[in-house]
């Protein structure tokens, strides 16, 4: 299968991270996927870059300045008034531009909706190879960049490979890399592109932005602590249980995804495969299984805790501390352990 | 207003296996259905039909026997079914696959009257890359609108389009001109039965089924597995955990002596949890 690289590939080097940055902050993947661009450049001893697109050039320096921190060397930056708000016309013009002139052998961007509508449109214009929401990336021993992704609903993983294209593209969820330890100070140099584009030339317009409310905005994927149920809990009352937990131990609540399909919890609760993927200190799972697709989701969490009245469900094989109970019984004895034991130490304090 | 609809074959995952020893995909007995995502894409054509006149075009790359989803299509009510099918498309990824789709369409343009709005669903339930649609988007240069939770309006004279498409943190209102291409989302409605006479003209309607030529293709090259830059290198399954998990004991324990040792074992295992705690459920 392998053949050589094209000549006019192999001037292609380094390794690029696209910067998701939106109404004022970058969107923490972007950081995260800065900790793993940083050990595949290291091991490929080549400079890590970060791609910076949007309206206003100085906020884009601050952002850039987030970026060295987080092991950047260099940021290419993209500033004009029409990339103030993303659109897929002018932001597949500035990185398919900047890919072009740069040459970048790898590219990496964010599975955030974001991330998905602009790197589909980007890997086509190059045509190239696109992989999408990896869980694993390594570099072989021919310099090439492994790509690992679950299928199949997450039974099954598999390797991709772009052998003989320039760049190799790849997009990773949220949560799935760690965010790297900020090095304050440390910084880099950034080099400024032009958009040779104006508003006339862009036929989508943004008309408005409707923020999600706070209150309905599940942060589920970046929550320290989060509380999930499933069928076991028998019905949508009980998943109540869940959420008085939760709200105690200051969490985030979730579900498996019959619970979505059932109306119990809205969509953006969902964690797993075709959910979120969360990365918690602490995942408390009530009544749920544990099949491979909820797992793929919850794998990133410091300690996993089950309750389930099977001895014998999958999902004792991954949590690291269990108990055999109902959970309908068990969750109200918990939340009022919790409570008391956080309220004294409130009193203490 | 004539529209595409994109649908694919998928098997039914729920019920995929792998060969224990070979670690491969066993689809033989595996029964296939339409994608999910791309009921939500049928049913926003349909609805825009009903509303606005004019066709809906169902079309799909697979095997031959992918007919069987482009027939279930029309029970629903679309009016036109081409299945794309060819063995030069085989082991195509998301850039070869994008190339066929949008020459079949290009095609369906010039047969059956321009087209004016591409759909294709979120993504699949087996590859799962959400891909394709921008990638077809692009080779037609059709103006891309992603993940669209509504279709606010229609104008038919100026041919401009208003769509609200989910965003990171909050819905984008976006409006640009038709021809299009609409990924839909999940959720946003709800397939049609389908009426008794759509279920009949479905039994007796033909199939519109092209190969490579008759899609005007001539770029074999751009095709299957030659025309994918991805290299499936290997599949294999997730490595099972050795380590279980420890068990609270609950022989003649009530309710909250398994949660004092159900929580002593939590912060046992990472003391640093209990400031975590304190600080959250204090609201910081
Ligand atoms: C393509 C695809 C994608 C998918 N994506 C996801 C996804 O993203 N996320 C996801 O979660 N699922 C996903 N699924 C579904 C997944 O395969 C499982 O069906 C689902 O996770 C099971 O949900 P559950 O554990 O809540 O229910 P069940 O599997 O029915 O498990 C219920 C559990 O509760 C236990 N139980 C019963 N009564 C009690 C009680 N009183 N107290 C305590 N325990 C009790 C039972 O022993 C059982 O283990 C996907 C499936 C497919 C095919
Ligand atoms: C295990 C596995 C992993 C893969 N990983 C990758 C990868 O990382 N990168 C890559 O480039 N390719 C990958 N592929 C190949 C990819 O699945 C195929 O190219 C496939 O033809 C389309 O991609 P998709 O299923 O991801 O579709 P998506 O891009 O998720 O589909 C989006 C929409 O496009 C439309 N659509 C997609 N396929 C068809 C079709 N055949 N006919 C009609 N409409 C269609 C549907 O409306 C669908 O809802 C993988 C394949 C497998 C089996």
């Amino acid at each position: 299968m392998k053949k050589e690289l094209p000549d006019r590939f192999k001037s292609y080097k380094h390794v690029w991270v696209f910067i998701e940055y939106e109404h004022g902050h970058i969107h923490p993947v972007s950081l995260e996927l800065l900790g793993e661009g940083r050990k595949l450049a290291d091991k490929l001893q080549v400079e890590l870059a970060g791609v910076l697109i949007g309206g206003d050039v100085d906020e884009l320096g601050e952002a850039a300045r987030a970026c060295f921190e987080h092991g950047a060397d260099l940021v290419y930056r993209v500033a004009d008034p029409v990339l103030a708000h993303y659109r897929n016309e002018p932001y597949t013009k500035a990185l398919t531009d900047l890919v072009n002139t740069y040459k970048p052998e790898i590219v990496l961007l964010g599975a955030t909706t974001l991330g998905r509508d602009l790197a589909g449109s980007v890997a086509t214009t190059l045509l190239t190879g696109l992989t999408a929401d990896c869980t694993e990336l390594a570099i072989d021993d021919e310099r090439s960049l492994a790509a690992t992704r679950p299928t199949f609903g997450g039974s099954l993983l598999c390797t991709i490979h772009t052998l003989n294209f320039r760049p190799q593209m790849a997009t990773i969820r949220p949560r799935v890399m760690a965010m790297p330890p900020a090095v304050p100070g440390r910084s880099g140099r950034i080099v400024d592109h032009g958009l040779d584009m104006t508003e006339l030339d862009i036929i989508t317009k943004v008309l408005q932005f409707i923020p999600d409310r706070d209150t309905d905005k599940a942060q589920l994927a970046y929550a320290d602590v989060v509380v999930a149920g499933g069928l076991g809990l028998k019905s949508a009352e009980n998943f109540q249980l869940v959420k008085d937990l939760a709200g105690v131990l200051g969490a985030d609540y979730g579900g498996s995804r019959p619970l979505v399909q059932k109306g119990w919890i809205t969509a953006d609760r969902q964690i797993g495969q075709t959910g979120k993927t969360i990365r918690p200190k602490l995942y408390i799972a009530a009544g749920i299984s544990g099949a491979i697709q909820h797992r793929v989701g919850v794998e990133g969490a410091d300690l996993i805790v089950a309750i389930n009245t099977d001895p014998k469900a999958p999902i004792f094989d991954f949590a690291q501390i269990g108990i055999v109970a109902n959970a309908v019984e068990l969750l109200p004895a918990l939340t009022a352990a919790f409570r008391q034991r956080l309220s004294v130490h409130r009193l203490a304090s | 207003m004539h529209t595409v609809v994109c649908i694919k074959q998928v098997p039914d995952s729920a019920q995929i296996r792998v060969h224990p020893v070979h670690n491969t995909i066993m689809r033989q007995g595996v029964p296939t259905i339409i994608n999910p995502y791309d009921l939500f894409a049928l049913e926003a054509a349909l609805t825009l039909r009903d509303k606005l006149g004019g066709t809906v075009t169902v079309l799909c790359m697979g095997p031959p026997m992918a007919e069987d989803s482009l027939r279930k299509a029309l029970t629903f009510g679309a009016d036109r079914a081409v299945l794309l099918t060819d063995r030069y498309f085989a082991g195509s990824d998301t850039l070869a696959t994008s190339f066929a789709l949008s020459s079949a369409i290009a095609k369906i343009g010039e047969t059956f009257g321009p087209v004016d709005i591409v759909f294709t669903g979120k993504q699949t339930i087996d590859g799962d890359t959400a891909q394709v649609g921008p990638g077809i988007a692009k080779r037609l240069d059709l103006n891309q609108l992603t993940y669209v939770s509504r279709i606010a309006g229609i104008d038919a004279d100026t041919r401009e389009i208003t769509v609200e498409r989910r965003a990171e943190g909050g819905v984008q209102v976006l409006k640009t001109v038709l021809p299009v291409l609409i990924t839909m989302l999940e959720g946003t409605n709800e397939i049609r039965r389908g009426s008794l006479a759509d279920a009949l003209r479905a039994a007796r309607a033909g199939v519109t089924t092209w190969n490579a030529a008759d899609a005007g293709i001539t770029e074999l090259l751009k095709c299957g597995l030659r025309g994918s830059p991805t290299v499936v290198k290997k599949v294999f399954a997730p490595s099972a955990r050795t380590e279980k998990a420890v068990l609270i004991e609950t022989d003649g324990r009530n309710g909250a002596q398994m949660a004092d040792a159900l929580i002593a074992a939590i912060l046992d295992r990472n003391p640093a949890l209990d400031a975590d705690l304190r600080r959250l459920s204090a609201g910081f």
